[in-house]
Order: C-alpha cells, then sequence, then structure tokens
C-alpha cells in the first residue's frame, strides 16, 4: 500500500472512449483518461457536465454503452461493482452517504467485513481513529447525529475500512464550511502523500483541487475538453475565465 | 446459545433467563384456555422474527409471508398425508421448497430493479396466485382443504408432532428461542453487517462494494425458509388446513403485526410485540363475551389502533423505548 510517490509513472486506471447513455440522453461521449498511480487526478468542471456519471461508470454502477475501463492492464468494464471494489477502487460517493440509524462504529466495521478488507491482517479500524479521532470519540453514536464534516469524515474512514489503493471522491466538500474544505483538502492529500493513496477528484471547488492535482481533466458536457497538470490548467486563460471567474 | 447469553450486558441477560424460566414454567400453571393462547403468541412471535429478517434487518419490504408459512404447512402435510413422510423429515423439505420459492421471488424482484413498494405488491401478488392455484388442485383438497387425522386427547407422539397442546407449547417455545439465536448469529455476522447497511441505504451499500443482489436474494431465502417452519407446526397443531386461511392476504398482514408493534430490526421487538397484541386481543375477546357483545372483526379493528398509534407515538416499536426505560442500553437489539 505504501507505494510512495514518484516511484514510477505507470497508469493504474486508464478509461478509453467511454460512452454513457441515460436512456436516449448521453452522458459521456469518448471520455478517455489515465489515472496515474500514487498521483492525483482532478476531474474539473459543471454541474450536469458527467463528473459523477463518470466515477460511477468506472466503479460499475453504470454500464457503458462502448469504451473500454483498463485496471492494471486488465479490462474491468461491465464488471458487476462489488467486485470492481474487491480491486481496490473505492469511491466516497457524493453527498456523504454515511447508514444514518447505524453507530460509528457499524458503519466502519460494515465496510471492515468487505472480503478484500479481510485480507488484510493489520487493524484497519486503528488506522481510521488514527486518522480521525473524532470519529473513535463518537463511536457508539448513531452516525445520522454527526455535523456534516463528522458525516465526511466517516464516510472517508468507512471507504478506507475496505483497503482501496484508489478512492475516487465525489464531491468531498460538497456542503461543508470554508474552514472544513481546507481540512477536507489537507485530509485527501494526506492519504495521497502519507499513506500512498491514488485519488480521483471530482469538485467543484477548481482552483483548491488543480492546486492539489498533478494530472486534471476538464469535462464538458460529457467530453473531455482539456487535460494536463494541475498547475497547466491552472494557468490557462479558458479554465481561469470559466471556472475560476478571473 | 451461549454466546448469545453472554454477550449481553448483567441485566439484560437476568431478564432473559427470568423470562425462559417463566415461559418454559408456564404450561404447568396455565390453564386450557391460557394455553392456547400463549401458543397463539409463541406462533406470532417465530413468525414474527422470520420476516422481521427480510424487512427489519435487510430492508426488503414482504406483504405476501403467508405465502411461505402455507407453503411450509402444505408441503409437510402432504408428505405426511400422501407420504407417509412424517414431520422430522417434512418441514426441513418444505423449508427448502419455501426458501426456494422466496429466492425465486427474490431472484425475479431484485434482477429487474422491483423495489419498495412494487417488490411488496409483487409479493402479495405471488401469494395471491398460489392460494387460488392451491384452490384449484384436488390432491392437495381444493378449497376445502386437508386434513390431518385427530388424535386422541392425551395421546403424545413427539416423531410424528401428535399431541395436545403442550406439545405444540413447547415446540414453538424451542423454535422462538432458536429462532431468536440465529437472528443474534445473524445480525453479528458479516451478513448481518451488509443487510443493515442494504436496509440504511443501498445505494451506499453498493457504493461500498456490497453485492445488493446476492445479499437481498438470501434474506428472502432464509426468511422464508423460517416462516415455513411455523406453517408446518401450526398444520400439526390445528389438523387442518385451506388454502383460504394458509395463503390469504389476512395472514400476511397478521404476521407482520407483532415486529412492528414490538419494534422493527429488533430482536426483541417480534417477540414482545406478539405477546402485546395476541394477549391484548384475547382480553378484548374475553371482555366482549362477558359483556354478551358480539362484534366480528373486532380483533382485527383492534389490531389497527393499536399499530396506528404505536406509529403514532412510538414509530420505532415499543421495545427500543422499554429497553432504554430498563436500562438495558439504549443499542438496538
Amino acid at each position: 500500500m505504501l507505494s510512495g510517490r514518484g516511484a514510477g509513472v505507470s497508469t493504474l486506471l486508464s478509461v478509453e472512449h467511454l460512452d454513457l447513455f441515460y436512456g436516449d440522453a448521453q452522458a459521456l461521449s469518448e471520455v478517455s483518461l489515465d489515472v496515474p498511480e500514487g498521483a492525483i487526478t482532478a476531474i474539473v468542471g459543471a454541474n450536469g457536465a458527467g463528473k459523477s456519471s463518470l466515477i460511477r461508470t468506472i466503479a460499475g454502477i453504470e454500464r457503458p454503452r462502448a469504451g473500454r475501463i483498463v485496471w492494471r492492464g486488465r479490462e474491468i468494464q461491465g464488471r458487476a461493482s462489488h467486485e470492481i471494489c474487491d480491486l481496490g477502487i473505492g469511491q466516497v460517493a457524493e453527498g456523504r452517504q454515511i447508514f444514518p440509524s447505524l453507530s460509528v462504529l457499524e458503519n466502519l466495521e460494515v465496510g471492515g467485513h468487505l472480503p478484500r478488507a479481510r485480507r488484510f491482517k493489520s487493524d484497519g479500524l486503528a488506522q481510521v481513529f488514527a486518522l480521525f479521532p473524532r470519529l473513535a470519540e463518537r463511536r457508539s453514536q448513531a452516525a445520522g447525529t454527526l455535523s456534516g464534516g463528522e458525516q465526511q469524515m466517516l464516510a472517508i474512514g468507512r471507504c478506507l475500512m475496505g483497503r482501496p489503493e484508489l478512492i475516487m471522491f465525489d464531491e468531498p466538500s460538497l456542503g461543508l464550511s470554508p474552514a472544513l474544505v481546507g481540512e477536507m483538502f489537507r485530509i485527501i492529500e494526506r492519504l495521497n502523500r502519507k499513506d500512498g493513496l491514488t485519488i480521483v477528484l471530482v469538485e467543484q471547488n477548481v482552483a483548491a483541487s488543480l492546486e492539489l492535482a498533478e494530472r486534471a481533466y476538464v469535462l464538458e458536457t460529457g467530453r473531455v475538453v482539456m487535460s494536463g497538470s494541475g498547475a497547466e490548467l491552472l494557468n490557462d486563460d479558458r479554465v481561469r475565465a470559466a471556472y475560476l471567474g478571473l | 446459545m451461549n454466546s448469545l447469553v453472554s454477550a449481553l450486558p448483567g441485566r439484560r441477560r437476568a431478564g432473559l433467563i427470568l423470562a425462559l424460566g417463566l415461559l418454559l414454567a408456564a404450561p404447568w400453571v396455565a390453564g386450557p384456555y391460557l394455553l392456547s393462547v400463549l401458543v397463539l403468541a409463541l406462533y406470532y412471535a417465530y413468525v414474527g422474527q422470520a420476516w422481521n429478517v427480510m424487512m427489519g434487518f435487510a430492508g426488503q419490504l414482504s406483504l405476501g409471508h403467508a405465502l411461505y408459512v402455507g407453503l411450509g404447512a402444505y408441503v409437510s402435510a402432504t408428505l405426511y398425508l400422501h407420504a407417509g413422510l412424517g414431520p422430522w423429515a417434512g418441514v426441513p423439505i418444505a423449508a427448502a421448497v419455501s426458501a426456494a420459492a422466496g429466492a425465486v421471488i427474490g431472484f425475479l424482484a431484485f434482477r429487474f430493479g422491483i423495489g419498495g413498494v412494487y417488490f411488496a405488491l409483487l409479493t402479495i401478488a405471488f401469494a395471491e396466485f398460489t392460494r387460488i392455484g392451491f384452490e384449484h388442485v384436488d390432491w392437495l383438497g381444493g378449497a376445502g382443504g386437508l386434513f390431518l387425522p385427530v388424535v386422541e386427547r392425551g395421546h403424545l407422539d413427539i416423531v410424528d408432532l401428535r399431541g395436545g397442546p403442550r406439545l405444540f407449547y413447547y415446540v414453538l417455545l424451542a423454535l422462538t428461542v432458536a429462532a431468536l439465536w440465529l437472528c443474534h448469529r445473524l445480525r453479528t455476522s458479516r451478513i448481518g453487517y451488509y443487510w443493515l447497511a442494504i436496509r440504511e441505504d443501498p445505494e451506499a451499500a453498493q457504493a461500498l462494494g456490497i453485492d445488493l443482489f446476492r445479499y437481498r436474494v438470501l434474506a428472502a431465502a432464509i426468511s422464508a425458509a423460517m416462516a415455513s417452519v411455523a406453517g408446518s407446526v401450526a398444520a400439526f397443531y390445528y389438523n387442518s388446513l385451506t388454502p383460504a386461511d394458509s395463503f390469504g392476504s389476512a395472514k400476511s398482514i397478521e404476521i407482520i403485526l407483532g415486529p412492528l408493534v414490538g419494534g422493527l430490526g429488533t430482536l426483541i421487538g417480534p417477540i414482545l410485540g406478539a405477546f402485546v397484541l395476541t394477549g391484548l386481543g384475547e382480553a378484548l375477546r374475553a371482555l366482549l363475551d362477558v359483556t354478551g357483545h358480539q362484534v366480528p372483526g373486532a380483533t382485527q379493528l383492534f389490531y389497527g389502533l393499536v399499530l396506528l398509534l404505536v406509529i403514532k407515538y412510538l414509530p420505532g416499536g415499543i421495545w427500543p423505548g422499554l429497553a432504554r426505560h430498563l436500562g438495558l442500553g439504549n443499542r438496538v437489539g
């Protein structure tokens, strides 16, 4: 798990010419992108650009009509979502989907019971509690009674319990206070830099996510319209005009 | 059983042992009428526990659970009458048939994404189809039903499950305790965690990596198999069964009242709810008898009223609040 940064620039996950339809409506067309191992890859774009659809398709929740999704050299498009999670592709879905009437501990234990988690000997719970001491304090509290920020921590912790190699974050800062947004980005950075996790970050907070990302893609109406390093896009005039209001 | 008892805090353990002791002694104290009421209460406690696996744990609303109870009754009774196969062989076969029926209905519904209200309607439809179908099969007795040979008073034959109310009381008590133990084990296992996750938020459970389809079908099959055993025992207790009584929607509704009143998704709730409802229902009937009133359907009306009151004032059921009040911890279970 601790592969570290710069150990290699191999591609962990690549998406090739992906088409997704909801009925007749095309949500993704010809989307191609590479997720380098050990890096943070940002996907930015306006509401409805297809960011969440892309994550849901990689996760096996939506079935693409065409295209390939390749994980460590193996094609995985069309596989069931639990099989894809079992490969090590985790996601923290939009809107903090915690299990509200279960306790914090039970929420985490659901993740800890996944087959992939059970293959690890070390104590995932201790690691999650070390990362989020607040969750340890509130372990027997019903998850629905947590604050928004704590629920987001729980959603991340629960995902970590499943021992992913790659985590896809869908709008992790949505609805959080400015102070918590900063903390959320620090957590994501820490998961990447310290724990060696590969990250795919879908964010409305374009500036912050481009600052963090080694690679970034801009999605518009289901198409990739721009790509480059985070810094390149951050300095691109079109990106600055369209997404940063500069 | 040991793990169930030892996992509980002291007061809960004491309470459980006390309740079990009272229940074990009851048939030697109670008169014939009270004993028949207790048999009924245990029957609903057990079958409510079975339904609770599917709705309370896995969040799938079945309004046709009479189907599995009825299949249990018909399969074991038919095997006894036509093949001379006693209940010890017939009950497992019947349970397997019901489990298969539950799995098939679950497979059809969950494969094609039928959930929520539509799934509930589908379960009603399957139970009704089966009722109408059985009314037209002559060697199953048609609409008139099947009758098992009635035994003499005082005759006791445990092998063929022939005997008086006391025998059936202990059989149902053993089943209720076994179901409580099984549900406790399931609830604290990987399967139970998955079920609760699916109940709480199916999308989040799927995103986390849980195979929704597989664990929903598993809940349907286990719940159906458990319900089936209640049907078999009831068939040998009443010695008669008809499609209308076995598969009718009134039966399906009666099954779910106990867990709803007692506490959906809890382990003690279905048992408590069954005893409270059966007790109150019988008390009402006795009251009406004493005062010389004949009110058909009075108990059903009364059950509806109790349900309304519980939903209004105790939406989680009686048990969670009672457990807190008795200092048994505020955790569900």
